[in-house]
């Protein structure tokens, strides 16, 4: 589309010495006297055409972005209206089916989960009173809106939220609503945790079991990796897919820094 | 056509990259559905990298083509670009944090583009003394008063969204690298009741507060001292500290991209008129209506240039009354409202850095001792920040920004190893004073307009806690000059009502 409309205007000059151009012919004209108004030529009103026209490309560009996250907002809307009528446990299964994540009732071994295609069957329904003790997020965009629709879930004790793109420190923060129950989390893969939401972590003092492998955004992973094994004595954290050399050099650096400050 | 061509060569690029990125990203991001999204991911991976060429390209060249055409600001010769325009609508006096959160929530809240010209005056662009880089860079919502409570919490829900806010089209995403720790505060027996009291009050704002009895506070807090302790409150949501500097440059870069104009310069004076307004007891009120900024001074030259304006918003933080007195606000007759300076003050405040290898790491909250004490880690590497405020009769010299180390030995050290008694062995690694915006009748922010001048309004004297008020105070200011009312929160109370009835509207504090 833009190469079209490039070659139609200005077939043999480039836009740079186009633009050169006009604006050594606005000095000398600034300069001067005050021009007549004659129609503009032809690389004017190009220009003035571009102007226009990228202020809608630029504009379209946020659009899409704006539309991409309104879509995720309400796959993440509250369900209410499920919790109403049919109690927590099922509008948590429903909305946990809807994000192709998947679930297991309490005293049961099977999982429920959707298909590839989002589908999944209706069977979790007879189950109204049965309370939800795994639920496995992975690789699904919920968020921290999405995250009402699990609260309530008292006896909650595995949540995998590996590779979640839209989980981030604000989610973690706000994860303390599981800590009676919490024992095995794994945000292993989430592209936006960092540190400062490791650090909400905390809150969850009954964590067995923690994955927080091959998060991008944390910095020193094996300073980071020391200090949340110091916070969670109890728990078993795995960390893999963080450069080895990486996390001794760090380490050393922790060692050097403290040598460097007594 | 080069930068045509270079678009070209960008995709170009991208898709010799591909096969290698592929597999990577393939690994990271991809083990459950390898072949199901395969082809999906493919494309889409090309997409973006697309988009972001395009959209780099695009602006490049929109740059350029808005340069060259007529009207644009590019001229020939060299003028001095701090020099402020002639006329605007709003001038907003300070840059700090809450002049460009006023100076962005105008542009946001505008109807049309271009509506309203909003011209921001800093007087020192480096920052040295504003309360906002020298802060402790704390949110939380453990207050007493609703207002500071929803305040805070609708602040939060703006530093949550933050890119949605104050993203930049073609430019990095904002990282506040806010720290998810609560505030932990401690009561003595005196003061449990009230601690109480607030907690009640917090949790009915939607705050999501715990109180903690001692023994759940050595259980879950080891290293903490519970002797004295009677109870304490802690913040287990949208509570922490961030980074003061990102959040002001993320207000000034949105706020400029939407057209808000800097300037460097001092507003030393106004030119105002004065109406005579009578009142119900057959008195009258001297109102003044300000007609311009009169001298914005030019750093390093004598250049003076008066702004002409319909509205003068006051951020000048801790020197905001310096501004009101040459209004004669202060310096009226006895009895008369005009007697009443501005009750904001710069108070000094320090913050000692302290190194302490064993101390609590990750775990470490910002905790707020009734002592006055207070500490927060600080990065990574085993240090810590701390510091108190002094008694109303030892208030430091505010004629500069020393800091005094005697205060730490005697004042902060012991108070804070008593507290956590691993700090008994500590290292003094630096140290750094700030100016309070402090309000002396209350420690409250003052926000609204002047009942003697009727076109400032005022967004100052939030004492402690200005920085994590910022966004939603911005929003309420610029609620307050385009639709004259505050729409989203109710903030009546913090207006200047009770400041000329000296009815203080005080925070019931544990410390
Ligand atoms: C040590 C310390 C710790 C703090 N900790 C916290 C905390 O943990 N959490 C929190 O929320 N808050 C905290 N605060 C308070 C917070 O920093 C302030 O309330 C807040 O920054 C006020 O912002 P401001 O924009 O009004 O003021 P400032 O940042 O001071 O900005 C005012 C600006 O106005 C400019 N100015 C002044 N007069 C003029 C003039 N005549 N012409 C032109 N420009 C002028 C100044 O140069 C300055 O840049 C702390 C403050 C201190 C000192």
């Amino acid at each position: 589309m833009f190469s079209a409309q490039f070659s139609l205007s200005i077939p043999s000059q480039s836009l740079h010495t186009c633009c050169q151009r006009s604006a050594l012919l606005l000095v000398a004209r600034g300069l001067g006297s005050s021009s007549s108004v004659s129609p503009l030529p032809l690389h004017r009103r190009f220009l003035l055409f571009l102007n226009q026209r990228f202020y809608d490309v630029e504009m379209l560009l946020s659009w899409r972005a704006h539309m991409k996250s309104r879509a995720i907002e309400k796959k993440n809307a509250y369900y209410g209206y499920t919790r109403k009528h049919y109690g927590p446990y099922i509008a948590s299964a429903y909305y946990i089916l809807n994000m192709k994540g998947g679930f297991r009732f309490a005293g049961q071994t099977d999982w429920f989960r959707a298909n590839q295609r989002g589908k999944f069957s209706w069977d979790f329904l007879n189950h109204r009173d049965a309370v939800l003790e795994e639920v496995d997020m992975s690789y699904t965009v919920i968020n921290y809106t999405g995250l009402d629709n699990l609260a309530g879930q008292k006896s909650l004790r595995t949540l995998s939220l590996r590779g979640c793109s839209q989980v981030d420190d604000w989610f973690l923060a706000r994860l303390h609503m599981f800590q009676d129950s919490l024992e095995e989390l794994d945000i292993s893969h989430c592209p936006r945790i960092t540190t400062g939401g490791l650090a909400a972590l905390r809150n969850l003092k009954g964590l067995r079991r923690l994955d927080v492998s091959s998060l991008p955004r944390i910095s020193s992973p094996g300073l980071v990796i020391i200090l949340l094994e110091e916070m969670l004595p109890q728990c078993q954290i795995t960390a893999t897919g963080y450069d080895h050399s990486l996390r001794q050099d760090s380490e050393e650096e922790k060692v050097d820094f403290m040598q460097g400050q007594q | 056509m080069t930068a045509w061509r270079r678009l070209h060569g960008g995709v170009r690029t991208t898709r010799g990259l591909l096969s290698s990125r592929w597999a990577t990203d393939q690994h990271t991001w991809l083990c459950g559905h390898l072949t199901l999204c395969q082809s999906l991911s493919t494309s889409s991976l090309l997409r973006n990298d697309f988009y972001k060429d395009l959209e780099a390209q695009l602006a490049a060249m929109r740059k350029k083509a808005a340069d060259a055409l007529p009207g644009s600001s590019w001229t020939p010769l060299e003028i001095n670009p701090n020099l402020p325009p002639e006329r605007a609508d709003v001038v907003i006096v300070g840059g700090g944090v809450m002049g460009w959160s006023v100076a962005y929530w105008l542009k946001q809240r505008e109807r049309v583009r271009e509506g309203v010209k909003v011209v921001v005056v800093e007087k020192d662009l480096t920052y040295s003394q504003a309360s906002t880089v020298l802060s402790a860079g704390g949110i939380r919502q453990q207050f007493s008063l609703p207002e500071n409570i929803h305040l805070s919490l609708s602040s939060a829900e703006f530093m949550r969204n933050i890119n949605e806010h104050l993203g930049v089209l073609n430019e990095d995403p904002v990282d506040l690298q806010f720290n998810h720790s609560g505030y932990l505060f401690l009561a003595s027996e005196d003061v449990a009741h009230i601690m109480e009291e607030n907690y009640n009050t917090q949790r009915y704002a939607g705050a999501k507060v715990s109180l903690l009895s001692p023994a759940q506070l050595k259980e879950k807090y080891p290293c903490v001292n519970t002797d004295g302790v009677a109870l304490a409150s802690y913040g287990l949501e949208n509570e922490g500290w961030f980074d003061p500097w990102t959040l002001l440059n993320a207000f000034r870069r949105k706020a400029m991209s939407m057209g808000v104009i800097q300037c460097c310069g001092e507003v030393t004076d106004f030119k105002y008129t004065v109406n005579k307004v009578p009142t119900a007891d057959g008195d009258h009120l001297d109102c003044r209506r300000i007609k311009s900024v009169k001298q914005v001074q030019m750093p390093n030259s004598r250049e003076y240039q008066p702004v002409e304006c319909a509205v003068v918003v006051n951020a000048a933080g801790a020197f905001s009354a310096k501004l009101t007195e040459k209004l004669g606000i202060g310096s009226g007759p006895k009895g008369s409202i005009a007697e009443f300076p501005l009750p904001v003050e710069p108070r000094k405040r320090y913050v000692y850095v302290v190194h302490c290898p064993d101390g609590p790491g990750l775990d470490c909250p910002f905790l707020i001792d009734y002592s006055g004490v207070y500490l927060r880690r600080e990065g990574l590497g085993g240090n810590y920040i701390t510091g108190a405020s002094p008694e109303e009769a030892e208030e430091p010299d505010t004629s500069n920004l020393e800091v005094d180390h005697q205060f730490f030995e005697d004042k902060v050290w012991p108070r804070l190893a008593h507290r956590v008694p691993v700090f008994e062995k500590l290292k003094l690694t630096s140290a750094w004073a700030g100016f309070y915006d402090y309000n002396s009748l209350d420690q409250n922010g003052i926000i609204g307009v002047h009942p003697l001048i009727s076109n400032m309004y005022f967004a100052t004297g939030f004492s402690g806690h200005g920085l994590q008020q910022s966004p939603a105070v911005g929003r309420a200011v610029a609620e307050l000059i385009l639709d004259g009312d505050f729409k989203t929160l109710n903030l009546h109370g913090l207006g200047f009502r009770r400041i000329l009835a000296q009815e203080p509207m005080l925070e019931r504090n544990i410390v």
